[in-house]
């Protein structure tokens, strides 16, 4: 019997010594336990900052944070003698009740979900009062991005859910999926700034779900930082005048503060109404505007790349005097036969050659650019020449991106060596291949931000900076780099500017404004797909500027006419403050020009 | 000395029931309280307010247990496990049903659960019998009849649909083997059990062979041994017997609770939301404790309701997560110094009717502790018996109590006890 006593108090210590043992194993020894417990209580919540508010140069309130509120309801917590009252203050039917009601019951009786979304505020504001009385019912407050304005869709962008894509290509961690961020515009481009930092919150739930307070009374918790707020360079006032004028019409108008490289207005025309993006009908209303055939997603004036056409005729006037291929004064005569020209046969100087557009006259000076005579081969001259004259386009800010604050710029094209090597092989091309590019034609491409930008050289005799949109991000200042220059000798500038300016100031014609010197150049830019493009590129005042400008407008025919008219207004606004010239306000708004096409 | 101790209640004892029964309270306390809504401490619609109650009702019992006359037990053994006998199949057909089972009578508000009390009667009637065992005829066959005494009890509470409460029966296999059972039938009722959930565990073909090769090798060792042989081959038909009828008790004798709660042991994942919730959630309770806990009211787990049952049968849960592994550890030894300190109380006494008792006792107190717990901690199906002393509830507190003090009363006396 003695061995079977012992052997039962073995029997009982060994079994308490597994248990132990056990308890050791998924206590101890195995962590997951600790970590599905915490799964099972704690509740990550994120707290979404708000996003920076965005101001125009002068500080009036463009883009902010509009709170949308929805009705929820928790079933397990409601008294349903309080319905009567909900479908009067909502103005919903016993239907429509039932329906919301099973919805809410079949997602969680213990928690709450949405009742009726984004009440309008009429609604909200007669629901506010008997929120009281109405047990089991809660408001949800969320924002979304409201604009002062229709306008600047393009500049402002808008935000959406993260891609997967983007996802991926995140190096700093911060995002996660389901998270909105910045998809274009200066929402994208100053995304890390106007995002702020989002807050976490850690809260305990019981098995249902409901909510039991904060964990550890909020040890862990991280507050959210709202964004930063940016302050545009943009003038407000004439933006929504450009985008006025500019409506109804294809096209780019970019205004240029060429003293600071800020830009004043941007428009890309034809543009959307930003508030379709923002908020519950993006999907729906993204699909409509992008299969739109006239492509409002599009930035023209950074995006759209158009032959410079006679504006370019400045250009290829300040590299010849630079040269020294020509002289300011030196009268050139033409005969108007080297090439078709709407400029009459007749003798021209540096001034009025660009006052009149003669193309004859840019084709012999081109010519002398770029056949300089230092080689016996004129393809191998030609191949020197026209490399120097290249250099020069680069300098201008052509053929590549300026690095304006706005995503997906683009660069425009001035070709290379190799581009006409391809084409008609090595040595095997010269001047009398090429010369369509002396009159802004042929192979070269620019966008309007760039034809704006050279508006700001010539205002500026050869100095640039680049262009930007922000100007403060939060209380800091932005700085965009140094100012640049072209190694053109400010001298040179004289006739081209006279020429400009001779073109903008006959009285009575639509460009002048009483009272005003200021330089302009017109492009009639040939378009083998249809009707010609419209532009003007420009300055404003001739002393001392303030605005520097290029308006595309497409298919609108002579640059004088639709581009010309546009600009001059926008001139006139921002220096003069108002605008006289009604009648041609009036022109540009009914934006007839189509019976204009030349020729 | 002999007239100083012929009255003396086993001091160590009731230290050991103090401790267990205040622990058990600060635990219900515990896995009760709302951190949200505090309520007043004289809410009694606090568990931890009412088991106050409880407990003071088993202040009151203790008091009747010790004013009854010792030798009461011993002459009516019979005439109250008769009674028990009565109550469980009265209850069969006045009982209430609560949750699938029958085993409530609810007179008023009180309610009473025939199979506590035939714990007792069970403890008392074989110890009467077998205190009878010097008195000729074979042990073994004594040992065998006297199976009868809880096996009938058992049957009943398994028709009520209460398999916890019955499987309890069983662990008077142990006061049998003290008594002198035949270790080889305990050994192989333990390899039966053993080869039960090898069957669920693995599957049987796998378990058919594992027999066969094992056959094969004894077959090699015992070859000049008739009787060994024999022997051999009858313990592997019987093998193959238990291993072929693991499908038909599993499909045709357990109820479908019962048999979801013995398949989500070996896998709780099989019915996540259901049965394996408990044992799941009980699990993730009580691992998360770590070390030393999470602190006193600090759990997460039983307070916000992951754990269900969280104040009766998954209570050890609260101490758990909130005591770890050195709380759980040191509670389970001082349970175990407890049933060590019954059985040398058991040792002691001269009658062999206190003695039996004391083992019965300490059997059905021993086998409540450890399935309880290893249910919890996912070692055992979830049969829904209460750890004892620890889980809330009058009826289960009552019954331990009165096991416990019918045995002390009988000690305290066992000078006047006449020994065989």
């Amino acid at each position: 019997m003695k061995s079977r006593i012992l052997g039962i108090k073995v029997f009982i210590i060994l079994i308490i010594f597994v248990l132990s043992l056990r308890l050791f194993s998924i206590q101890i020894m195995d962590t997951n336990y600790q970590k599905i417990a915490n799964r099972n209580v704690i509740q990550r919540g994120i707290e979404y900052p708000y996003r920076g508010l965005v101001f125009d140069r002068k500080g009036k309130l463009l883009m902010y944070n509009e709170p949308i509120f929805d009705l929820e309801v928790t079933p397990k917590n409601i008294n349903l003698s309080d319905s009567l009252l909900i479908k009067e203050l909502l103005s919903i039917t016993q239907k429509e009740f039932e329906e919301a009601y099973r919805k809410a019951t079949s997602f969680s009786r213990h928690l709450p979900s949405i009742f009726y979304k984004q009440m309008s505020n009429e609604k909200f504001a007669s629901i506010q009062d008997r929120m009281i009385d109405l047990e089991g019912f809660n408001i949800n407050t969320r924002t979304t991005r409201g604009y002062a304005e229709k306008g600047m869709a393009n500049i402002l962008g808008y935000v959406g859910e993260i891609t997967r894509n983007q996802l991926k290509l995140d190096t700093t961690g911060y995002y996660k999926a389901g998270d909105n961020i910045g998809i274009t515009g200066i929402e994208k481009t100053y995304e890390a700034s106007i995002r702020g930092l989002r807050g976490v919150k850690y809260r305990n739930v019981d098995v249902q779900g409901v909510n039991m307070g904060s964990f550890k009374n909020g040890t862990y918790d991280t507050l959210s930082q709202p964004g930063l707020d940016l302050i545009l360079t943009l003038d407000g006032t004439l933006q929504k005048y450009a985008e006025k004028l500019m409506e109804g019409k294809t096209g780019s108008l970019v205004a240029i503060d060429p003293s600071s490289g800020e830009i004043l207005s941007l428009v890309s025309a034809p543009s959307y109404d930003p508030s379709l993006l923002s908020g519950r009908g993006f999907s729906r209303n993204f699909a409509t505007i992008q299969t739109d055939s006239l492509k409002p997603l599009f930035n023209r004036p950074l995006q759209a790349m158009y032959p410079p056409g006679s504006m370019f005729k400045t250009i290829q006037g300040l590299i010849a005097l630079e040269q020294g291929q020509v002289q300011a004064d030196e009268i050139i005569t033409v005969n108007g036969q080297l090439i078709g020209d709407h400029a009459p046969a007749d003798r021209y100087d540096m001034e009025r050659a660009i006052t009149k557009s003669s193309n004859n006259y840019f084709f012999k000076v081109f010519r002398r650019v770029i056949q300089q005579g230092e080689h016996p081969s004129p393809f191998i001259d030609s191949r020197m020449g026209y490399n120097k004259w290249r250099d020069y386009v680069l300098q201008f800010g052509f053929g590549n991106t300026l690095n304006i604050d706005l995503p997906n710029e683009k660069a425009g094209f001035i070709p290379n060596l190799d581009f006409y090597d391809k084409i008609y092989g090595e040595e095997r091309w010269k001047f009398s291949n090429i010369y369509s590019l002396s009159i802004g034609q042929g192979e070269l491409l620019v966008t309007p931000l760039q034809m704006a930008n050279l508006g700001a050289i010539l205002a500026n005799r050869g100095d640039y900076f680049t262009p930007h949109l922000v100007k403060k991000v939060g209380n800091k200042s932005l700085d965009f780099g140094q100012k640049k220059s072209v190694d053109i000798d400010t001298s040179h500038f004289d006739s081209v500017l006279d020429g400009m300016q001779a073109l903008v100031s006959v009285p009575g014609s639509r460009a002048y404004i009483p009272g005003l010197v200021f330089c302009g150049k017109t492009s009639t830019v040939e378009n083998s797909q249809g009707l010609d493009h419209s532009g003007f590129m420009g300055f404003a005042p001739r002393k001392d500027p303030k605005i520097a400008i290029a308006v595309y407008v497409e298919n609108a025919g002579w640059g004088a006419r639709a581009a010309l008219s546009t600009a001059s207004l926008i001139i006139e606004k921002y220096v003069n403050g108002s605008v006289k010239k009604k009648w041609l306000e009036n022109y540009v708004l009914k934006g007839n020009f189509q019976d204009a096409k030349p020729k | 000395m002999r007239s100083q101790n012929r009255y003396q209640t086993d001091t160590l004892s009731v230290v050991y029931f103090l401790s267990l029964v205040a622990l058990g309270w600060i635990n219900i306390y515990a896995a009760d309280y709302d951190l949200e809504n505090a309520v007043s401490f004289f809410d009694l619609n606090q568990s931890a307010t009412k088991q106050l109650i409880w407990i003071g009702a088993s202040f009151l019992i203790i008091a009747v247990i010790y004013i009854l006359d010792y030798q009461f037990y011993d002459s009516f053994g019979y005439v109250i496990w008769g009674i028990s006998i009565f109550f469980l199949l009265a209850v069969l057909f006045f009982g209430k049903e609560v949750a699938g089972s029958t085993s409530w009578f609810e007179i008023g508000f009180i309610k009473i659960q025939p199979a506590e009390f035939a714990k007792i009667a069970t403890a008392i009637a074989l110890a009467k019998y077998l205190n009878s065992l010097n008195t000729g005829g074979s042990v073994q066959r004594k040992l065998g009849l006297s199976t009868l005494l809880f096996l009938i009890p058992m049957g009943l509470i398994i028709m009520q649909g209460d398999l916890g409460s019955a499987v309890v029966f069983c662990s008077l296999i142990l006061v049998l083997f003290r008594e002198g059972l035949s270790g080889k039938l305990l050994f192989f009722s333990l390899y039966a059990v053993i080869l039960f959930f090898l069957t669920l565990l693995i599957g049987q073909w796998i378990l058919f062979l594992m027999v066969f090769v094992l056959f094969l090798i004894c077959l090699g060792l015992f070859i000049k041994n008739k009787r060994g042989l024999i022997l051999i081959l009858c313990v592997a038909v019987l093998s193959c017997g238990l291993i072929k009828s693991v499908d038909f008790v599993l499909n045709e004798v357990l109820k479908e609770h019962q048999r979801l709660r013995v398949m989500s042991l070996i896998n709780p994942n099989a019915d996540p939301l259901g049965i394996g919730w408990n044992v799941s959630q009980s699990k993730i309770a009580i691992g998360s404790g770590g070390f030393m806990g999470k602190g006193f009211l600090k759990g997460t787990q039983t307070k916000f309701d992951f754990v269900p049952a969280q104040t009766t049968d998954f209570i050890f849960c609260t101490v758990g997560e909130e005591q770890g592994w050195l709380g759980g550890t040191l509670i389970m030894i001082l349970f175990g110094a407890f049933f060590l300190r019954l059985l040398k109380i058991a040792e002691r006494q001269k009658s062999n009717f206190v003695r039996i008792y004391g083992y019965s006792v300490v059997a059905i107190m021993f086998f409540h502790f450890a399935i309880n717990i290893a249910m919890t901690i996912g070692l055992f199906p979830v049969i829904g018996i209460p750890l004892p002393f620890f889980s809330y509830g009058g009826s289960s507190l009552w019954t331990f109590t009165m096991l416990l003090f019918i045995l002390l009363k009988l000690d305290s006396q066992r000078m006047e006890q006449l020994g065989h």
